[in-house]
């Protein structure tokens, strides 16, 4: 009974927090030495005891508050506690991030914004503690409502409330196929407890919608593919911890739900469940990528590239419903692994990626990819600890990005033949496509980077541009020792997931890999494959070494400092000179002649009379355009049809309460 | 670890470093007889790189860490890279570090590198580079993986060690999957390797170089590093193509026998392969930079094609 005391009881700390930064509206020095600082604390104390309750027998727990008669039910099993790592972790970085972020220009003022962030993130560990459908839908409402306040804050701009209401708006049509999927799941006995859910045994057909709505529901929280398209406008509206925190972190409890209801709840299902998961993370994966490297707003690029990998995450789960539906135990979980190592890979690698932003932002005031560069000279321990985070996101060796993207692979390289021909076909088109993903992630990563820290400042400004403050360091430090630490120990990871896959899909890697030691991670066998990365460093380390004393060696010549060669044109001034480097939109050029079907393009190009000549490049997504101002247009229409109802006159309103009566008693009548 | 492995390991790296740029130089010589030109000396590259060892470096004022790193880090890689295909012994006590994905990750990284450091300077052309380099990394390394997964699926294995293992002990007979991940992988290694249909490495024409415009700030020992790197990466490819598709000749059990015969055998396959590679060059003209989607969406789909053929045929 000790964990879900102690994880109650950080719930219950951040909440006080909460409340305490209600009284200090405005005391912006409390907010960030205090405040924050202790909220990190209770982070990192949620990580600790996360960590020894997943190897812990579950455990339940009754709170006595809500309605009379309806106590909340609380549970924290394997899976729980996998996820509430990943919120104890999230939050501790951030946190310590947010101590050295928020000042009191910014819209909200920082008491109501720390209160806003402590509700949402006890908010999100109730959601994943939950063990009964009211306690979840109240919390998922509360972690809906509290982010929505959260992504509003600097509500003077209006682009900033229609991101939010857009956010707003597709949580709540999410919010309401989540509550007729547990409507269904209850089956009529009135029960809503999850161990009555388990219970219920579903007719194949009503299990069928339920997944449906489910992955509906989880999916418009999650981004997926056609549900995606609230991401990229809160992301950028939000202030950058808020983002990272969403993205890092609330983007996960939907994949805990959806893994909660298909796999434990429904204990999985007929093969195409994971064939229409495996459909619609590869398409999202695909479109989240495509449109990041074309992206020219830093965070933007970011929030696509989250889609991305939210529809890794879910190809993962697709495949290990897939290998589950024909009892193929080691492979699903293989493919589950994949999927769990990918969701704490991403919330670090996206959170430090998110947070960098935040540091450019503060020190910078810009967010246009198109007026950044440079900055490694004047913001050296962002760009260097951002750079840690964005070869992860490219899924490179040593780092944890890659640990994934490899469990990924193998686990549809080591598929022996399914009982299935069509599904033996598509496996290796799945593959190659994941392949083509993840070298995409390559691409935008480098133009993430390299566009805002590398290159000549292209506004002058930047020059100025100071370093993050020691608060903001230690947070980027925190994610980028995770994004090292956790590739360099795959087997930690891999015994981290264990007892969630077995609970799951009824099986784990953790054997297989513990008899190779910790060196090397090799889930199938060392002559079938292996990974070590700490050897993989020490090697790349060592023949660098080498090249260096190599070239210390023969060198003879002398190394001598010289301005740029500017192609002839030194003369220029040093912020045009600035202007001869690729672009933002340069950069994407190559990807957007490539994947011209997927973008809906519009140029402004100038007539040749122009005196100050402007090439503008708009590129919207078509989903956008045909699926979701269509159905605007409609709701639109039919509001003003209604409309006419309303005509302000008395008389009338009395008319229709008449015809309303009229119409009850004929209905009681019959 | 053996003491065998040990040695094995060792005289890889070595023989690596040290041969690299021969094969480079083979290679121009053959091409030079198939134009009718007089051939450079076969150690010509030797010759390139002492003459930058003994040149000044020049670092442009702006330039950061990165760009005075990544030389040494792209040279460590493709050193790593070479030490884990089996060349002349399988028993390789780096390779389990490492399988075919990992190795395909080294790669990426080593370009990730060099493109983020092209991109430092801040020139029109380190940015050019850096662009046209990761366009084509992004469509070579998929159908990398694609070819490499074709033999894997075949030996049910990813380990490089393994999958030449398996190859060398299958009984001879034509696989149909192999054909087209053969065909697959020539192409990628010529883009890879910036060669003639993709880039030309002896020109620095503006419009149509990739690999010179990346390299184009680096002079003196770091344009050497450079240099030999790009030996060791085209070795490095040589070797997976020849290990995985003509793997007869590679040392199973490093018995000093087995490793001096392996040798010999390796040599003679690589001056094959470099006569082969001249041949491509000669016979084909470089192509526009937006072909180059094209042609290695061609490599991809054969690789994959490649893959359902095994599944159709051998499920």
């Amino acid at each position: 009974m000790i964990h879900i005391d102690w994880i109650l009881l950080i719930a219950g700390g951040w909440l006080l927090l909460a409340a305490v930064s209600l009284l200090v509206l405005r005391a912006t020095r409390i907010v960030a030495r205090w405040i924050f600082p202790a909220g990190a604390a209770l982070g990192l104390g949620l990580l600790v005891v996360a960590i020894d309750a997943a190897f812990s027998p579950a455990e339940v727990a009754e709170l006595l508050i809500g309605l009379p008669g309806l106590p909340m039910h609380l549970r924290v099993d394997a899976l729980a506690a996998f996820f509430l790592i990943v919120i104890g972790a999230g939050a501790c970085g951030t946190s310590l991030f947010c101590a050295g972020y928020f000042r009191t220009e910014e819209g909200t003022a920082p008491g109501l914004l720390s209160f806003e962030y402590h509700v949402f993130l006890a908010a999100m560990t109730l959601v994943v503690l939950a063990d009964d459908a009211y306690t979840f839908m109240v919390m998922w409402e509360t972690m809906a409502v509290s982010s929505y306040l959260l992504v509003t804050a600097n509500h003077r701009l209006a682009s900033v409330r229609n991101a939010g209401y857009l956010y707003l708006l597709i949580a709540h049509i999410g919010a309401i196929a989540l509550l007729m999927c547990f409507g269904i799941l209850q089956d009529n006995t009135g029960d809503y407890r999850f161990s009555n859910l388990r219970a219920v045994h579903l007719d194949p057909v009503w299990s069928s919608v339920a997944f449906g709505l489910a992955v509906f529901g989880f999916g418009a929280k999650a981004g997926l593919v056609p549900l995606h398209v609230w991401l990229p406008e809160a992301h950028p509206a939000a202030p950058s911890p808020v983002s990272a925190l969403m993205s890092a972190v609330m983007l996960k409890t939907a994949i805990y739900g959806l893994l909660r209801v298909c796999l434990d709840i429904l204990g999985g299902g007929p093969w195409w469940w994971g064939m229409v998961l495996l459909a619609l993370g590869l398409a999202s994966a695909l479109l989240g990528v495509v449109f990041s490297t074309v992206q020219t707003e830093m965070k933007r690029l970011l929030a696509y590239s989250s889609i991305e990998n939210i529809g890794l995450i879910v190809t993962g789960i697709g495949l290990a419903l897939t290998f589950h539906a024909y009892g193929m135990t080691a492979l699903a979980a293989l493919a589950l692994s994949a999927a769990l190592v990918h969701v704490l890979a991403h919330a670090f690698f996206k959170s430090l990626l998110f947070l960098g932003t935040g540091a450019v932002l503060h020190a910078t005031g810009e967010r246009n990819l198109g007026k950044l560069g440079g900055l490694i000279r004047t913001m050296p321990w962002v760009a260097w600890l951002v750079l840690a985070g964005a070869l992860a996101g490219a899924g490179l060796p040593p780092f944890v990005g890659f640990v994934s993207e490899w469990l990924l692979l193998q686990s549809f390289l080591l598929t022996t033949i399914l009982p299935n021909s069509f599904l033996n076909m598509l496996i290796p088109l799945v593959a190659a496509a994941v392949a083509l993903v993840v070298a995409l992630a390559g691409y935008a990563m480098v133009k993430f980077f390299g566009v805002i820290f590398l290159g000549q400042p292209r506004e002058e400004k930047l020059l100025q541009a100071h370093d993050a403050g020691s608060w903001e360091r230690l947070g980027l430090l925190w994610f980028a020792a995770g994004v090292l630490l956790l590739g360099l120990f795959p087997t930690l990871l891999i015994e981290l997931v264990d007892p969630v896959t077995r609970r799951l899909v009824g099986g784990g890697l953790a054997p297989a890999v513990q008899a190779n030691g910790w060196l090397l991670l090799a889930p199938s066998g060392i002559d079938r494959a292996s990974y070590g990365p700490i050897v993989f460093l020490c090697g790349v380390g060592a023949a660098t070494l080498l090249g260096l004393l190599i070239a210390r060696g023969l060198f003879r010549g002398t190394l001598r400092r010289a301005a740029t060669w500017a192609c002839g044109m030194g003369l220029l001034p040093v912020r045009d000179q600035a202007r001869l480097q690729d672009s933002a939109e340069g950069f994407g050029q190559p990807i957007r002649q490539i994947f011209e079907t997927f973008f809906h393009v519009s140029r402004e190009l100038p007539a040749p009379s122009d005196v100050r000549p402007r090439y503008r490049v708009l590129i919207e997504d078509r989903i956008w355009l045909g699926a979701y101002l269509p159905i605007v247009r409609a709701v639109d229409a039919v509001a003003r049809q209604v409309g006419h109802l309303q005509q302000g006159r008395i008389s009338i309103y009395l008319l229709y309460s008449f015809l309303t009566l009229l119409v009850m008693l004929l209905l009681v009548r019959a | 670890m053996t003491i065998s492995g040990a040695v094995a390991q060792l005289l890889e790296i070595a023989l690596a470093l040290a041969g690299a740029p021969l094969l480079l130089g083979w290679v121009d010589q053959c091409r030079a007889r198939l134009q009718n030109r007089r051939a450079p000396p076969l150690v010509q590259p030797y010759r390139v790189l002492r003459k930058l060892f003994n040149k000044e470096s020049v670092v442009a004022d702006s330039a950061s860490a990165l760009f005075r790193m990544a030389p040494y880090a792209k040279f460590g890689c493709m050193t790593l890279a070479c030490a884990i295909v089996p060349t002349v012994s399988t028993d390789l006590p780096l390779a389990t570090a490492a399988d075919a994905i990992a190795l395909v990750g080294l790669f990426a990284l080593a370009r990730t590198c060099l493109a983020l450091a092209a991109m430092d300077i801040g020139t029109a052309f380190g940015g050019m580079g850096a662009r046209r380099d990761m366009l084509i990394g992004f469509l070579a390394e998929p159908a990398l993986l694609m070819t490499l997964f074709c033999v894997s699926l075949i030996t049910h294995s990813t380990s490089l060690a393994n999958m030449v293992e398996t190859m060398n002990r299958r009984p001879f007979g034509l696989e149909p999957s192999l054909a087209f991940a053969g065909i697959a992988f020539t192409i990628v290694s010529l883009a890879e390797n910036t060669r003639i249909p993709v880039d030309n490495p002896a020109t620095h024409l503006e419009l149509t170089m990739i690999h010179e415009a990346l390299v184009l700030e680096y002079s003196g020992r770091h344009l050497a590093m450079l240099e030999w790197a790009a030996s060791l990466k085209m070795f490095a490819y040589s070797c997976i193509g020849l290990a995985l598709f003509f793997p007869w000749g590679i040392a199973e059990i490093d018995t000093p026998l087995a490793m001096i015969t392996a040798v010999p055998v390796l040599a003679f396959k690589l001056a094959i392969g470099g006569v082969g590679l001249a041949l491509i060059e000669t016979i084909s003209a470089k192509m526009r930079i937006f072909r180059v989607p094209e042609y290695l969406a061609t490599a991809f789909l054969l690789a994959v094609i490649g893959l359902l053929v095994h599944q159709l045929l051998g499920a």
